[in-house]
């Protein structure tokens, strides 16, 4: 469904992302994890159209959308959400979701109804009314959501969504995220919550220093010895299997 | 709340038919031309307003679009002998097209904020240069307009005649803001408004929408133009390309209410009603302007939503206390 090749950023003398290779395949959910500063969220940006890549290319539906701009990829049908919440913070929760789904109508009452129906699927059906700056950090993680949404996406970017989350709201957007899923939108998500990363994904693919270190099942990840040294240094790996035997 | 809508409805049909009679019964000139002048820059507000308040750009040089709907339907007529009736059209293109001008160069590269007052507040200075050097504006000497009051020139013998055409303007005005509020096309520069990136993310198209907004704008104050030049009968490069038009604009809707439909309306109202009160009663020359200024301060500094956002919230705070 997504098809990355060579996807390449740098910013001045930094390389952001370094000749990146993914896939993600239809009906599934994908995640990428990786340390911070790793360029997940720029190859998020590079892939919905907010940046320009240096090289390589994007393919969506076997189309190539790489030098497309984000409302054009947003039509369609992939669309994404922000790490840093961007409500339209003097709109309410429904007039916030009504812009999504004015993508696929000109029509007031359809964008309307559409919005509430969304609000429902994600939870916010009592904040609709509610100005969106005065939601909950859950709240406005839910709004992003609800908007990306309202678009009607076949894929759905999702960039740390459960961020800043307390575990039972974890709880309750797994659970979202399950159902999403469930009515035929592929997923790909960026997160730092290893049990939801765990628990969602169908294939998780890991990125470190803008470059791809490794891919698998989440199980095969959470074993493999470059993405433990990744996140917890030189020879952590090592250390972990000695300790671990030590212990034993 | 269909209760609260139809209210609104009969509020708005009360106020036409109070605005429709007033000449009727008011037979002092100064009256009715002072009301024509608050219709009138309520108009140009409105049009600053789907620009500014709508789609959050915020525009310094709103005059340009007047400036040049002025002068296309004064040269039209003056040069080419072209009814100022048909003019107007003419002024309504000119200003959409200086719209589309100075939107494609802000927004192609991606001026926003600052960057963009200060672009729109350079071409009017610009336009004012270039009035008052080339010959076919009459430079510096400006353009007069003969006085022959008929419909085809949009002049008029009396005053209620101009009245009844800003009022007209007005409601156009005030109905296409009606319009902006209902459909996809507003709530798109509303989103781009709160959140340019947020709003492309969610499919859209900003630089298209901003094209739009503009030259709608720009197409309101050309029309504006067109009317100032048939009731003033003169037009030099101050007067179309100044600052102070633009800053009025910009102000009666911000005292008003931003992206409001009404309020560059009232707005206008509340600034001319507090200027021409404090002229009237303050006999030392400057005074008056001294009241302005400070009850224009307390406004801007004090009600942040303008006069709509506090009426609005003191609604909201009677009728939650009717609830409670």
């Amino acid at each position: 469904m997504l098809e990355i090749k060579g996807l390449t950023k740098t910013f001045g003398g930094l390389t952001a992302v370094s000749n990146v290779n993914l896939s993600v395949e239809e009906g599934k959910i994908i995640s990428l994890i990786g340390p911070n500063g790793a360029g997940k969220t720029t190859l998020f940006a590079m892939v919905a159209g907010f940046l320009k890549p240096n090289g390589g290319t994007v393919l969506f539906e076997n189309k190539d959308i790489t030098n497309l701009k984000p409302h054009s990829i947003c039509e369609l049908g992939m669309v994404r959400t922000f790490q840093v919440t961007q409500p339209f913070a003097k709109l309410t929760t429904l007039e916030n979701i009504m812009v999504g789904a004015y993508c696929r109508t000109p029509d007031r009452e359809l964008a309307r109804e559409r919005a509430r129906a969304v609000a429902h699927q994600v939870g916010m059906t009592t904040a609709l009314d509610q100005p969106a700056d005065s939601l909950t950090v859950s709240g406005r993680k839910r709004l992003e959501l609800a908007r990306a949404l309202a678009t009607q996406p076949r894929l759905l970017l999702l960039d740390e969504v459960m961020a800043g989350l307390n575990p039972t709201e974890i709880d309750e957007i797994v659970d979202v995220i399950k159902k999403i899923r469930d009515s035929g939108v592929t997923i790909f998500l960026i997160e730092h919550v290893m049990k939801a990363v765990m628990n969602l994904s169908d294939y998780t693919y890991v990125l470190n220093d803008g470059v791809r270190i490794a891919d698998g099942t989440p199980t095969q990840i959470a074993n493999n010895s470059a993405v433990i040294e990744a996140y917890l240094g030189q020879g952590a790996a090592e250390i972990m299997r000695d300790g671990g035997s030590s212990d034993a | 709340m269909k209760s609260l809508m139809s209210r609104n409805g009969l509020l708005c049909l009360a106020g036409l038919v109070v605005a429709l009679l007033i000449p009727q019964f008011i037979n002092n000139k100064f009256y009715i031309d002072v009301l024509t002048l608050i219709l009138f820059s309520a108009f140009l507000g409105q049009s600053w307003n789907i620009l500014g308040g709508y789609a959050g750009q915020f525009s310094f040089g709103g005059v340009v679009f007047f400036g040049t709907g002025a002068y296309a339907s004064s040269i039209l007529f003056k040069t080419f002998g072209i009814d100022p009736w048909i003019g107007i059209f003419g002024a309504i293109a000119a200003g959409a097209l200086m719209g589309a001008f100075i939107g494609f160069i802000s927004f192609r590269y991606g001026l926003k904020g600052s960057y963009f007052a200060l672009i729109t507040l350079a071409f009017a200075e610009f336009f004012r240069i270039i009035a008052n050097s080339v010959e076919f504006t009459g430079g510096g000497v400006g353009i007069f307009i003969d006085h022959k009051p008929s419909l085809a020139q949009l002049q008029f013998n009396d005053t209620a005649g101009y009245y009844y055409l800003a009022m007209a303007m007005t409601v156009i005005s005030l109905l296409i803001a009606w319009w902006l509020e209902r459909s996809r096309f507003g709530a798109s520069l509303v989103a781009i408004r709160e959140n340019e990136d947020a709003a492309q993310a969610l499919g859209v198209n900003a630089f298209r929408c901003k094209m739009y907004a503009i030259c709608i704008s720009g197409a309101m104050g050309g029309a504006g133009g067109t009317f100032y030049a048939q009731k003033f009968l003169y037009l030099d490069p101050p007067i179309a390309y100044g600052i102070g038009t633009s800053v009025e604009m910009l102000l009666v809707t911000i005292v008003g209410g931003l992206g409001t439909v009404f309020g560059p309306l009232i707005g206008s109202f509340v600034l001319h009603g507090i200027n021409e009160v404090a002229r009237h009663y303050l006999e030392a020359p400057g005074l008056s302007m001294i009241v302005y200024g400070l009850i224009l301060i307390g406004i801007v500094g004090f009600l942040p939503n303008g006069l709509i956002g506090l009426v609005r919230s003191t609604l909201k705070r009677f009728s939650g206390g009717g609830n409670a």
